[in-house]
């Protein structure tokens, strides 16, 4: 028999098979593009590439903030995890071998684009002893970010800090710009100028095997971004006076704000006290950011521009300039005081002084008596129609100086402080029954108010421009921009006329000649100042004082406040006085008595005892 | 009529063909790994094997035309008793003992074991009278292809012991019913059928489809006996296919047929090779991603991405154009082969070339099948493309071995059929 017909089956069964599985090829390779996205997914990954952060330096430009590495061990989530010494790996890491089943139990559960960090923020030890041996482990390697390193313990406030992108931050961002696991500044100069510091992130594609090694460039590169660096960040801070400044309040609580007047800058911005920059990096926060808030001294709170304070007798030129604008004194206008100020059966008490005062004497002797009759004399004019109206034309007077509200600097944790409205008194006493009589402490820096000490600062500021003010600001200059944001371009007018100044500043000189600050007064340097003792409910007067310098060309203007220290005089001023001279004359050697005052200065510590930890009591023991 | 016949420039074409591609590609699955150069690595070694293989095909075609048939069963009785040596001497592969070492070089006696059988095979139906009708006959042709399939059982290494299921088509060609084939399908069909629906299911639409079939014929009661006999025996079988299936078969086994059915979805584990196959080889597109540049390749990520999984590559780098290309000279190779082997005027080559075609069939459907998702993964090496030495060798000197029995067919007398 011929069979040789069956061989015609075969064929065709040959040619069928042949015909079947193209035809599945052309449907897994051509018509189902699944498989060209999963194998993307698979072995194709991206990598970041942190740029670096932009610097940030000072007025002078002296480096204070720069870039340092740190290691984020990262996993390259396999689909099978090699065998590896686990032993030895977790000895080079330091970490336990249950630790290490964990670790890799998250990092499967938390793998983002094929990869998931294994230990976050490796110390240089670590990654320089694991680096050189990191092909035995493959599918480990290291992904290197910009964390922040500082070269001065200071500024801290200003300079505010970077920390890892928060799941709402995530969310809410516009541009999607942020991945999870980036850091961003969240605090102070950081996160202002946020968009300028980042600088913009790079992309590298590359193909991984099957243990996450690279195994070359994808396409060449063509997808691939490079790196955009931060821009350079120049502050208006001076770190020499920042720095001076800082040592003076050193032990103290309290806050220094100095402004160059012409252009709102801020030359050195202090709340003390502070904390080391360095400890708050990405690196040291998790060991230092529990004490620092626990701390009943607060390091964390920017008192500079966080804490108001009523004013006290900083507050007399203010009152000076509104009653002259006003028109319920004048240049010429004498009261008598007696040494208290009578309303009804109370009687305010003032300092001892000669009796006739002129507005020049009340303010360098900070008569109480003088500014209870100018406000006196405002409340009751007869251009108001009540004491309501009165008051509001008072408070607006206020408000064109920033206080009652946010200045807009760029300093985190702004308080626009306290200045009410009438609808308060109204509360407080009835609509339409209170008085002059009940808001006269107004007068002198005492009740319902509060101001910050950059709103001090910038009061001064006003006062030296003679009517006008900057927004103050701590940014100079951004690389490769040409202007700093509008908002600190534009001039903002006061309700006061120019002229109005001059027996106000004439006053506030005399502050320095003859007046309260007499007796820390600089040489050679025409002060305007004003001290004053802002009583304090809770404990010892808080000690103030803002001035400017010189009086003929201000240069600088200033706030201090000194918690719980006494008198303004003694402590606020001399502080405020050294800092203007070392800014005014950096070269100048101290005469032995400022030098005296510095060291006296320097070495008080007047942090009051309930602020104290046992702690640190016992420590200082030994 | 030309008196003398020569080697087939055809078959010898597109055999080259396919192993240059063999070598190409397993130069570039390798190419990733320190390997630098053609001649290096396992392109090297590869390149070494062809070389040798085909230089003992050279000089078999010097040998004289009858050699083979002569020397059909010593060659056979030699490979048996390698298949016997491995179960001693044999050094443990993948929990495998198929290889022998011999110095640098591992021999696998399985692959050479196809070719041995095809001499014996080839000798036994040649043999003058042989019937599928004898027992006798029938019982030696057993023998004959049982032995080396227990042998390589024993191995360890069920994959190989399937192919000489290819001899099937051997006989079918030589005479063997038809019904044996059917049945073997059917059985396929029922062990696939159980297995995607369970044996309870299909009893019961088996029983259904008897209710209709009588339901039409009822008239002639001449069927009814042989069809309710034919629905026990159906379901008899699925019931022990099932049985098999949950208490005989080890776990792996069990989960690369039900992956290969889809049952289940099992991409990290017994899944995992084909579920990487079939994202190397869907990631080609039409004309693939270049030679050299396939990421999956390049990545590792299919287990036995040389040997086993060749096709990955092809299909990775090559695309569409190139997989279906190489499928095309198989099917080429073949037709052509059994072309030759029915051209041959001796059973003896006839079955012998028979022999090679239905090998090379059945190795490109259960490899390729298997690298696309359409076939249990088996592992078997696809014919002259995958890396190992004595698959490269063993095939092309059979290759060599089939060109020369063509090339001497004038030599022949017409013989008998």
């Amino acid at each position: 028999m011929n069979f040789r017909f069956r061989s015609y089956y075969i064929y065709v069964a040959v040619v069928f098979i042949g015909l079947i599985y193209v035809l599945r090829l052309l449907e897994i390779q051509v018509l189902d593009d699944k498989y060209s996205l999963i194998a993307e997914k698979i072995s194709l990954r991206k990598q970041t590439i942190y740029p670096q952060r932009g610097l940030i330096l000072d007025r002078n430009k002296k480096l204070m903030v720069y870039n340092e590495p740190v290691y984020d061990l990262m996993l390259s989530v396999p689909i099978k995890l090699q065998d590896i010494d686990t032993t030895e790996f977790c000895r080079l890491v330091n970490i336990e071998r249950s630790e290490f089943d964990k670790r890799l139990e998250k990092a499967k559960r938390t793998a983002y684009h094929g990869k998931a960090i294994f230990i976050k923020n490796v110390s240089n030890v670590i990654f320089a002893r694991l680096q050189e041996r990191l092909y035995e482990y493959k599918g480990f390697f290291f992904e290197i970010r910009q964390d922040r390193n500082y070269k001065y313990n200071s500024s801290s406030h200003v300079l505010g800090y970077l920390g890892e992108i928060t799941r709402s931050d995530l969310e809410s961002q516009q541009e999607s710009y942020y991945e999870q696991g980036d850091f961003m500044g969240k605090n102070g100069i950081e996160k202002f100028y946020e968009e300028y510091l980042r600088g913009v992130k790079g992309e590298s594609y590359f193909y991984v095997d099957k243990f996450g090694v690279n195994k070359g460039i994808y396409k060449e590169g063509k997808l691939d971004i490079n790196p955009k660096d931060g821009r350079n960040l120049y502050l208006s801070l001076d770190i020499d006076l920042q720095q001076y400044g800082e040592g003076l309040l050193d032990n103290k609580m309290g806050s220094v704000v100095a402004l160059d007047p012409k252009t709102g800058e801020i030359l050195a911005l202090i709340s003390s006290p502070f904390f080391d920059p360095a400890n708050f990096n990405i690196q040291n926060r998790s060991k230092h950011y529990a004490d620092a808030l626990m701390d009943p001294t607060k390091p964390m709170f920017n008192r500079a521009v966080s804490a108001p304070y009523p004013p006290g007798s900083t507050f007399k030129p203010i009152m000076a300039l509104i009653g002259l604008q006003d028109g319920a004194i004048y240049p010429e206008t004498h009261f008598g005081c007696p040494g208290y100020y009578r309303l009804g059966r109370r009687i305010i008490k003032c300092h001892g002084h000669t009796f006739n005062t002129s507005l020049e004497r009340s303010i360098a002797s900070s008569c109480n008596t003088y500014y209870c009759n100018t406000f006196k004399a405002m409340m009751q004019s007869d251009k108001y129609a009540n004491t309501e109206a009165a008051y509001n034309s008072w408070r607006n007077y206020l408000e064109s100086f920033g206080l009652g509200q946010e200045l807009g600097v760029d300093v985190s944790g702004e308080f626009k402080g306290w200045l009410k409205d009438a609808s308060f008194y109204d509360r407080m006493h009835g609509k339409g029954s209170w008085n002059y009589s009940r808001i006269i402490s107004l007068s002198f820096g005492q009740g319902e108010l509060g101001m910050t000490p950059i709103q001090m600062a910038n009061v001064a500021a006003i006062i030296a421009n003679r009517g006008h003010f900057y927004t103050p600001h701590v940014v100079h200059r951004i690389e490769g921009v040409n202007e700093i944001p509008e908002k600190y371009r534009v001039k903002h007018r006061t309700m006061i006329s120019p002229t109005t100044f001059d027996p106000v500043i004439r006053g506030m000189l005399l502050v320095n000649e003859s007046g309260t600050a007499a007796g820390v007064s600089i040489k050679g340097i025409n002060i305007a100042g004003k001290t004053g003792t802002v009583q304090n409910p809770h404990g010892k007067n808080h000690a103030a004082y803002m001035a400017f310098a010189p009086a003929e060309n201000p240069r600088i203007a200033i706030a201090v406040i000194v918690e719980e220290a006494g008198y303004g005089a003694t402590w606020a001023a001399p502080i405020a006085n050294l800092m203007i001279e070392h800014y005014l004359k950096p070269d100048s050697v101290l005469i032995s008595s400022r030098s005296y005052l510095e060291t006296r200065l320097r070495e008080a510590n007047l942090i009051p005892e309930k602020f104290i930890r046992k702690s640190d009591t016992t420590s200082n023991a030994h | 009529m030309h008196t003398k016949s020569h080697i087939d420039i055809i078959a010898t074409f597109l055999f080259l063909c396919i192993a240059t591609l063999g070598i190409s590609s397993v130069y570039s699955a390798t190419s990733e790994f320190g390997v630098f150069s053609l001649f290096e690595g396992r392109s090297g070694k590869q390149m070494m094997f062809l070389g040798i293989a085909i230089f003992i095909g050279l000089v078999f075609l010097l040998l004289n035309s009858n050699f083979f048939e002569l020397f059909s069963w010593p060659i056979y009785g030699a490979i048996m008793l390698l298949l016997v040596a491995v179960l001693f001497v044999g050094s443990d592969i993948n929990g495998a003992r198929s290889w022998i070492k011999i110095g640098s070089f591992s021999l696998q006696p399985a692959e050479f074991a196809k070719y041995g059988t095809a001499f014996a095979v080839s000798s036994l139906l040649s043999t003058i009278g042989f019937s599928f009708y004898k027992k006798a006959d029938v019982l030696k042709l057993i023998v004959v292809i049982l032995l080396p399939m227990a042998l390589i059982v024993l191995q360890g290494d069920t994959g190989s012991a399937l192919v000489f299921a290819s001899f099937i088509l051997v006989f079918y060609r030589e005479g063997l019913s038809p019904l044996l084939l059917v049945l073997g399908i059917s059985i396929i069909a029922i062990f696939v059928l159980t297995l995607v629906y369970g044996s309870l299911i299909f009893s019961v639409a088996m029983i259904v489809l008897l209710g209709v079939v009588f339901a039409f014929t009822y008239t002639n009661k001449k069927i009814l006996l042989p069809s309710i006999l034919i629905v026990v025996l159906t379901i008899l079988l699925s019931l022990s296919v099932q049985f098999l299936f949950d208490n005989v078969l080890q776990d792996h086994q069990k989960k690369r047929i039900q992956v290969t059915l889809n049952l289940i979805e099992d991409n990290q584990g017994a899944g995992y090779n084909v579920n990487q196959s079939k994202i190397a080889i869907g990631s080609g597109g039409w004309s693939g991603k270049g030679f050299l540049n396939g990421s999956h390749t390049k990545g590792d990520f299919i287990p036995e991405q040389t040997t086993d999984f060749i096709f990955c590559t092809i299909g990775e780098e090559g695309g569409w154009l190139l997989s279906s290309g190489t499928i095309l000279l198989f099917v080429l190779l073949i037709l052509r082969l059994y072309h030759m082997a029915n051209r041959a005027k001796k059973k003896y080559k006839r079955v012998f070339i028979f022999s090679l075609a239905s090998i090379l069939f059945f190795h490109l459907t259960i490899n390729v099948g298997m690298t696309i998702g359409i076939m249990p993964v088996i592992g078997i090496p696809l014919p002259f493309i995958s890396y190992g030495g004595s698959s490269v060798l063993s095939f092309t000197v059979f290759m060599f071995t089939a060109l020369k029995m063509d090339a001497s067919r004038d030599e022949d007398l017409t013989s008998e059929f």
